[in-house]
């Protein structure tokens, strides 16, 4: 039985942690904010390890609706998404020194986690800010919740809001594809050799 | 016979019709509209900055809309921000006599680097109380103001050299140098009063400014003034009246010779002369005023001596060149080398050549000497003539194409000749008296050309009325085909006298969107709402307060006492685009504020009775902007009321002993 990986595979395995390197360079995602009064718009952008952009104006706006103010700080996940993306782009070494198909199926299997786990918190922290809100607040409409949305476009009273993966984002969207690709090719390619 | 008598009476009718007067109603033409339409949320294509007149300020305008986009602060008090009013920019009117709230601003210049604008700075003149301002043009404020010793009325500023490595201040009125008294007759002018011509040193990189040195010039009235340029940089031009000396009747007395002066200065020579140690050191006084960017504060410091150069004793850097009938613009083209005096009352324009100015003082082509300075002859000079141009030729204004653009007030007309030919070309009314004129970059080595604006001196009927007292004007042509065409008129602040515009992209985007709070070194700053306080020093009472969407902090004061002095800082702590906080309190006789985000500012308030003082933000930030606001609790001098402050709930109030 060969469980050895494929040079494609192998040039795979490169190709993703390049990609998953680049997030140390480039945001993961954007939320942009639109309103009549910002017509050159606000912008927020979400790095594995921060959060940049015009925080401050956000937080500023909230205040009239009660939401919490953004801090760096608040953010366990500035910590935990380097540190699991550096296992990951560890692991992936292994992969390859190894050169195991079933590693790289694990592999591959451990960045969809990430993401998927990465999804999850950050809708979490969105409904956490979107719905827990300061009772005292200047401005109440009743029934009204300011939860951004995951991906894609809303609007909340005046403003307009977009989340969408920044460059680091397709970086990485780029990443699991490949993998998830390679992990079929690879898949087909044992049952077919019966390898 | 019916119909010929109607024939009759509408022949009469017309005659009487085509008999009236000329009408002053100009033929606009059909597209004037559609060129100096500026779409909403479409921007100008130039800053047009143009002095305020008496109004002291300078106001800026976009062109070709005319649409007034801000009045700067410069030279007196304004009310729309607190300028001269706010704790932190009374300094910058400090002068030797004291503060002087208004002041009569004429002059415009933008900096420059190899003869070109470089959208660094606006430098402008104050006529009344000497003085020249450098204004800021990624902030668009007053950063500096220094005042000139021996000078009486600084007109003829504030015109720079190519490089700005200077800014001129010649000075309008002689007087006796030192300003010691004088009897006022022809003979005592003759004897003790000059005219000096102020040469002010430019830092290249921070714009700080320095009488560098003084040249001190017989008594006679320097008018307007400019910088040779190209082959004749290192000169200075200015123009001259009342070389008769008369200090009574002007009018009259300084309209007898045939023939007044521009005098020419060969600066080069001069900073020589400084620097070999031979200018001399005279004891004086006069105020220099910063505004330093980091604390959002001004200072003013006393300069107490100044270096003057004496032409009748340092020879060679000094001549006269006789230009007709009290010259009042004095104008350098493009190239450099036609000098264009324009004699108020003269029926013509006499264009001088450098190239033969520079060849009459080797010929030494003298024609005598005046109060020991050599007189070169008229002729020597003289490149040629514009014959019959109009009446009244004032100032003179170039495109860059070989053509010239001169005002005149009499006919009230430009007039556009050429400066190889000295032909005229073409000639359009103004509505009325024009004064200045301005050319975009008309001044420097490389014009833009395109337009040329009117500065008129009389409105009368181009508005609607507005009583006795109208606002001025201005009228743009386009100059792009061979005639020129009139394409807008707009109203103007002040009074209107030279101007400068700029295309917007050199300065558009270095424009200031906000102070970085970082960055605020101002000593009574609250970087933050844990940071306010109130703190008291005998009957001195420093609140340290933040605005920020929509509150103040403190709201409520306690344990101000009547003859306290009550400082209120306050600081905007927004960080976004135009997000200004204001502040007033009841009674306070010092005005408001207006603060930027990020800034500090200081008002100083000193209740005469107790009682309660609501204060209140005043520039509509916010939805809950009308809830911006607080109260103050002045009590009894003696009191035992304790000094405590808060916002919002009791817990965190503050309280500390009254003493």
């Amino acid at each position: 039985m060969n469980r050895k990986l494929s040079a494609i595979a192998k040039v795979s395995i490169v190709v993703a942690i390049g990609c998953i390197l680049m997030l140390w360079f480039v945001p993961m995602w954007r939320i942009d904010l639109a309103a009549p009064q910002y017509p050159e718009g606000i912008s927020m952008n979400i790095w594995i390890n921060d959060v940049k952009g015009d925080v401050e104006i956000i937080n500023g706006l909230n205040h009239y609706i009660g939401m919490k103010t953004i801090h760096k700080n608040d953010f366990k996940e500035f910590v935990y998404m380097p540190i699991a993306l550096g296992i990951f782009c560890g692991l992936g070494i292994l992969v390859l020194i190894f050169n195991r198909r079933s590693l790289f199926y694990m592999w591959t299997g451990l960045l969809l986690l990430i993401a998927a786990v990465s999804m999850y918190d950050f809708w979490k922290w969105e409904y956490d800010y979107g719905h827990n809100l300061d009772p005292t607040a200047p401005i109440k409409v009743p029934g009204m919740a300011y939860q951004p949305p995951l991906i894609g476009y809303k609007k909340m009273l005046n403003f307009e809001a977009l989340s969408q993966p920044d460059f680091g984002g397709w970086f990485f969207i780029v990443a699991a594809l490949l993998l998830t690709g390679m992990t079929v090719y690879e898949w087909r390619r044992a049952s077919k050799y019966k390898l | 016979m019916k119909i010929s008598h109607l024939l009759l009476t509408a022949t009469v009718a017309l005659a009487v019709q085509s008999c009236k007067m000329k009408s002053t109603e100009s033929a606009v033409g059909g597209d004037a509209a559609a060129r100096t339409y500026v779409a909403p949320g479409k921007y100008d294509e130039f800053y047009n900055f143009v002095s305020g007149g008496f109004s002291g300020q300078v106001a800026v305008y976009g062109i070709p809309s005319g649409r007034l986009l801000k009045v700067l602060p410069v030279f007196s008090v304004n009310p729309e921000n607190g300028y001269g009013y706010s704790e932190e920019t009374k300094a910058m009117l400090n002068t030797s006599h004291g503060f002087v709230p208004w002041d009569d601003q004429h002059h415009l210049a933008l900096s420059q680097t190899n003869g070109e604008h470089d959208g660094r700075w606006l430098f402008a003149n104050a006529n009344n109380s000497p003085r020249v301002a450098r204004i800021d043009l990624k902030a668009f404020k007053t950063m500096e103001i220094i005042e000139l010793p021996n000078s009486g009325g600084n007109h003829s500023s504030p015109f720079l050299t190519e490089n700005t490595e200077y800014v001129i201040a010649g000075t309008r009125f002689a007087i006796p140098v030192g300003n010691q008294e004088s009897p006022l007759d022809n003979e005592s002018f003759k004897k003790n009063f000059k005219s000096t011509a102020s040469f002010i040193g430019i830092d290249k990189n921070t714009g700080k400014m320095d009488v560098s040195f003084q040249i001190i010039l017989p008594g006679m009235d320097l008018d307007l003034s400019r910088a040779g340029k190209g082959p004749s940089h290192g000169w200075f031009f200015f123009s001259t009246y009342n070389t008769e000396q008369a200090s009574t009747l002007l009018e009259v007395n300084a309209s007898q010779k045939d023939k007044d002066f521009i005098v020419a200065v060969n600066w080069k020579k001069a900073e020589e002369y400084v620097k070999a140690g031979k200018a001399k050191k005279m004891a004086t006084e006069y105020v220099r005023n910063t505004f330093h960017e980091e604390t959002h504060s001004a200072t003013s410091e006393i300069i107490k001596e100044v270096l003057t150069l004496d032409p009748t004793e340092l020879k060679d850097f000094v001549y006269l060149i006789p230009c007709p009938k009290s010259p009042h613009g004095c104008d350098v083209d493009p190239s450099g080398e036609y000098i264009v005096g324009s004699g108020k009352l003269a029926a013509l324009i006499p264009v001088f050549a450098y190239q033969k100015f520079v060849k009459a003082i080797e010929d030494k082509a003298f024609e005598g000497e005046y109060n020991g300075i050599p007189v070169i002859k008229y002729e020597a000079a003289l490149h040629g003539e514009v014959q019959k141009p109009g009446l009244g030729p004032l100032h003179t204004e170039f495109d860059g194409k070989g053509n010239a653009y001169t005002s005149f007030f009499v006919s009230s007309e430009i007039v556009k000749w050429s400066l190889k030919d000295l032909k005229v070309l073409d000639r359009v009314p103004t509505y009325y008296s024009i004064g200045h004129l301005m050319v975009p970059g008309g001044d420097t080595k490389k014009p833009y050309g395109k337009y040329v604006v009117a500065y008129n001196k009389i409105t009368k009927d181009r508005f609607l009325p507005t009583g006795p007292e109208l606002a001025q004007s201005a009228q743009l042509y386009s100059i792009d085909g061979d005639k020129m065409q009139l394409l807008l008129d707009f109203p103007t602040i002040g009074e209107p006298h030279y101007a400068q515009a700029i295309p917007a992209e050199k300065i558009r985007d270095q424009s200031v969107k906000f102070f970085d709070i970082n960055k605020n070194k101002h000593p009574y700053v609250a970087a933050g709402e844990k940071a306010t306080k109130v703190e008291r020093k005998g009957n001195e009472v420093h609140v340290y307060m933040t605005a920020i969407r929509s509150h103040l902090t403190p709201d409520n004061i306690e344990g101000i006492q009547v003859g306290d002095d009550v400082y209120f800082h306050i600081t905007n702590l927004e960080q976004d685009w135009d997000i200004p906080h204001g502040f007033a309190i009841k009674h306070a006789p010092t005005a408001e504020l207006l603060v930027m985000p990020g800034e500090t500012s200081t008002l100083k308030f000193s209740p005469k009775t107790p009682g309660i003082y609501p204060f209140y933000c005043t520039d509509f930030c916010s939805a809950l902007h009308q809830e911006m606001q607080g109260y103050m609790r002045v009590s009894p001098k003696g009191s035992n009321v304790p000094l405590k402050w808060h916002t919002g709930g009791e817990d965190t109030t503050k309280a500390v002993a009254a003493k």
